[in-house]
């Protein structure tokens, strides 16, 4: 029977990854719900997230409340970043095949995580913690670090904002409008062009906002994209597609699967998350909180 | 040869279709008629096997074959054609035609034949009796909507079926191409014997070549009977007010 | 035109490539074999994703499957090539009936993300099972197929061994395709494309959808696993990241270079994104980028690939034959 503290520790652990997949399967989950497209690119927003909050902590530093301000400077970016890809790029594949679509959030992935290799090169990034942070407490025997509870205060309080705006704003409406019947809002007179641009913007903010918070917390390499878009699309597919809180439910599960799985079956772990994703899309294929596609 | 019985269709608590009752003998012509949204379609649906009913049954030449997948409801030799055009846009015409008595002949499983001498005299006879050996090689997808239209017919035919289901077969055609369609159809099926049920919304067609007319009107039968019947049937009069062609 | 058309190009194609030993370095042949290895992969994915409509984002894990099943029988079992390949097609084909009973209930993405979850289990398989996969490490020094009887005969002798396994990935190759070819251009490959054209009017001809794609599926899956098979050996050991998920993208990616909508389209894309490989490798390590870069254009403007848009040049100077 292993040792209480060391459970606590393992669920927590579970808990805070769970916190990071969240804000990346929401955004690809935004992204899936109202354009209908699997954005491959996703994690690869994420990776740059990370690089950029490294960037920016190069330039500004790391002292008095800068992280932060370097985190939110590496999420706008990337925003920034999907607004421009979905604009000049994304857009004009609108009509065609959803296959082409899929194939063109690929190529993105290639083309900027080769990017990211030209700019910073392949030897890891490490980002130190905001001072403030840097410690760690003992809880119910189990040590915690600080920014690890952080997170795991932020991870929900940034869920709960997202779905207000999407619950109560009236942009939010529109995006949700969106996601059901996209026909029916552009007859309304509702830009949808631009809904597309903002919903690829806030998508890739949250996915970017995720890579620049993990930054302290795990070394930046390449590659840290395809690995988490898989992690993000078992996710997305256990909560349901399209569905907010449905990623939520299923950061969650996949968090405490991965790390109670490593526990018990350590060499199972990965397979397990896999046939839970499987299982999902065999009993029920739109996860647990999704709805039926059209 | 056609039997509904009492067939009951709702989506999320939306009653599309509520009892149905139809009786259809072999060799007869019989139309289902109703406004928009009376649930002509979703009663086609039904009977081809495309829903599952909640409720009745359907029997054909007395055997029931409610919840049969299409596939098996075809085989079993119900044919149709589509509101919404519904051919291989990019298959040629021939393909398309082709395609149909391929699966029909139970060709299917042949890994091995190459496709294109198969049938050959069978898929241009059909194409000529519906006037579209012309196009024979052309790619279906850029011809004409009436042409379309009537390849659509064709491929329903190529499957041989005893009975024939045309869901609003000149929807979108001229006067012309809708004379033209109707003979063709009136011809062909009393050519080969057929059993014919369609739907339409161009009364003249109706009442030209309908035997029995069925009236649906949010999903319930409201009149039943011969042409002359159903346009005396005062219920039907009143549902028709403000829809008169 | 019309004369050009009626050549055998496939048969020239192939009695070409019998010489590339005799005119080429040892790496020329090395590429040669990597190419024609492809072709046979992306081709039997072509059955899926062109013919039948079906987008599989997991394609690699038969690859791998059939890869690890010649690499285990060569390798630990000393069983000989000509049972060890058959069997990697023959089981590879039997996960995909297992694993497609499933897919094939879905559509469109779900099918997409089950394929892809298919393909990782294997991977994750392949990756943790020590004991009979190698792990992580894999399974290194595949044995050759023993040459020693053939090199005896007459004409034959004086090849060396990766130049023998060339000639028969050769042989191997052209016979899959040539299969291939008449699978899809029989009646059956007829039922597959109407499925793609229209799937609800196929169904309506008699058409059972689900079995057909199955079909398609467990046919495309053997045929991938051969390809594994082979490449296992040639590939001098079989590693688990043969089943990841970029290794399906890679073979997706090829087949969409070289055209989805012709016979030969895939394998074309299998030559051109090999050699392209092996040239901008050689200039700069960045070969990703240039690739997506590739790609965003084939997007913009020859969706139908290179097949497809040498097809549309061909057709517009009169007269090409359909594939």
């Amino acid at each position: 029977m292993p040792d209480p503290s060391f459970v606590f520790a393992q669920s927590l652990s579970g808990l805070t990854a769970a916190m990071f997949l969240f804000l990346i399967a929401s955004g690809l989950s935004l992204i899936f719900g109202v354009l209908r497209v699997l954005n491959f690119a996703h994690g690869t927003f994420y990776m740059l997230g990370a690089y950029a909050a490294y960037q920016f902590v190069q330039w500004l530093g790391v002292g008095g409340g800068k992280f932060w301000l370097a985190a939110l400077c590496a999420a706008m970016a990337i925003a920034a970043l999907g607004g421009i890809v979905e604009r000049l790029l994304f857009r004009h594949l609108y009509g065609k095949e959803e296959l082409y679509q899929l194939l063109f959030t690929y190529a993105l992935v290639l083309i900027l995580s080769d990017g990211a290799k030209m700019i910073w090169g392949t030897q890891q990034k490490s980002v130190s913690r905001p001072p403030g942070l840097t410690g760690s407490s003992m809880l119910f025997g189990a040590t915690i670090p600080h920014y690890n509870l952080f997170i795991l205060l932020l991870g929900p309080a940034i869920a709960l904002t997202v779905w207000f705006v999407l619950q109560r704003t009236r942009a939010g409406r529109f995006i949700r409008a969106a996601a059901l019947d996209r026909e029916t809002l552009g007859a309304l007179g509702v830009n949808v062009n631009a809904l597309y641009t903002w919903v690829f913007v806030i998508a890739s903010f949250l996915g970017g906002l995720g890579g620049a918070l993990i930054s302290p917390m795990r070394a930046t390499t390449p590659g840290m994209d395809t690995e988490i878009i898989v992690e993000a699309f078992v996710v997305v597919v256990i909560g349901g597609l399209g569905s907010f809180w449905g990623t939520f439910l299923g950061a969650l599960i996949y968090g405490q699967v991965l790390s109670f799985g490593i526990l018990f079956f350590p060499r199972f772990s990965i397979f397990a998350v896999f046939a839970l994703m499987a299982g999902v899309l065999i009993i029920r294929p739109w996860g647990l909180l999704g709805r039926p596609l059209k | 040869m056609l039997e509904v019985r009492d067939i009951r269709k709702s989506f999320d608590g939306f009653l599309a279709v509520g009892g149905v009752s139809v009786k259809l003998d072999r060799g007869r012509i019989a139309a289902i008629i109703g406004p928009n949204g009376a649930g002509k379609t979703t009663f086609f649906n039904l009977v081809t096997g495309h829903l599952k009913p909640d409720a009745g049954r359907v029997l054909l030449d007395g055997r029931d074959i409610t919840g049969l997948a299409p596939h098996d409801v075809c085989r079993l030799g119900m044919g149709r054609s589509f509101q919404r055009t519904n051919i291989f846009p990019k298959l040629t015409v021939h393909e398309n035609v082709q395609a149909a008595f391929l699966s029909h002949r139970g060709r299917g499983r042949d890994l091995w034949s190459r496709v294109e001498r198969l049938y050959r005299e069978e898929t241009e006879g059909l194409l000529a009796s519906l006037g579209l050996l012309e196009h024979a090689s052309e790619t279906s997808g850029f011809l004409s909507h009436g042409a379309q239209k009537q390849l659509e017919l064709g491929i329903a035919l190529a499957s041989e079926p005893s009975l024939l289901l045309l869901d609003e077969p000149t929807a979108g055609m001229s006067a012309t191409e809708t004379r033209e369609t109707i003979r063709l159809v009136e011809r062909i099926a009393r050519e080969r014997g057929l059993t014919l049920l369609f739907t339409e919304h161009d009364m003249e067609v109706v009442f030209s070549i309908a035997q029995r007319i069925t009236v649906l009107h949010q999903g319930l039968v409201i009149a039943e009977g011969t042409p002359a019947e159903v346009r005396a049937d005062p219920q039907v009069r009143r549902v028709y007010l403000g829809e008169r062609q | 035109m019309g004369l050009l058309a009626r050549v055998p190009w496939g048969l020239v194609i192939l009695a070409a490539a019998f010489f590339v030993p005799a005119v080429g370095s040892r790496f020329y042949v090395f590429l040669a074999n990597d190419i024609v290895i492809w072709a046979l992969f992306a081709t039997s994915l072509n059955l899926l994703v062109g013919v039948t409509g079906l987008v599989s984002f997991g394609h690699a894990a038969y690859f791998g499957i059939g890869a690890y099943t010649t690499g285990l029988l060569m390798k630990k079992l000393a069983v000989p090539f000509l049972l060890a390949f058959p069997a990697a097609g023959l089981l590879a084909g039997g996960f995909a009936l297992f694993f497609g009973f499933f897919c094939v209930r879905l559509t469109r993405i779900y099918f997409a993300m089950l394929t892809l979850a298919f393909a990782q289990i294997v991977w994750a398989i392949c990756f943790k099972w020590n004991e009979v996969t190698g792990g992580e490490q894999g399974m290194p020094e595949i044995p050759y197929p023993d040459f020693d009887r053939i090199a005896a005969l007459p004409l034959l002798g004086g090849w060396r061994t990766a130049e023998y396994f060339y000639f028969l990935t050769l042989i191997a190759v052209a016979v899959c395709l040539w299969l291939l070819r008449r699978i899809v251009g029989s009646p059956f490959g007829r039922m597959l494309t109407t499925i793609r054209e229209n799937a609800e009017r196929a169904e309506f001809i008699g058409v059972n959808v689900r079995r057909y794609e199955l079909a398609a599926f467990v046919l495309a899956g053997a045929f991938a696993g051969l390809a594994g098979g082979l490449f296992g050996i040639f590939n001098r050991g079989v590693f688990p990241d043969f089943a990841y998920w970029t290794k399906s993208s890679e073979v997706l990616i090829m087949t969409l270079l070289g055209g989805m909508g012709t016979f030969y389209g895939p394998a074309l894309g299998a030559l051109v994104l090999i050699l392209l490989n092996q040239q901008i490798t050689s200039y700069t390590e960045y070969w990703p980028f240039v690739l997506g870069v590739i790609l965003v254009v084939l997007l913009f403007v020859f969706p139908g690939g290179l097949a497809g848009a040498a097809q549309a040049a061909a057709r517009r100077l009169g007269g090409a034959r359909r594939a």
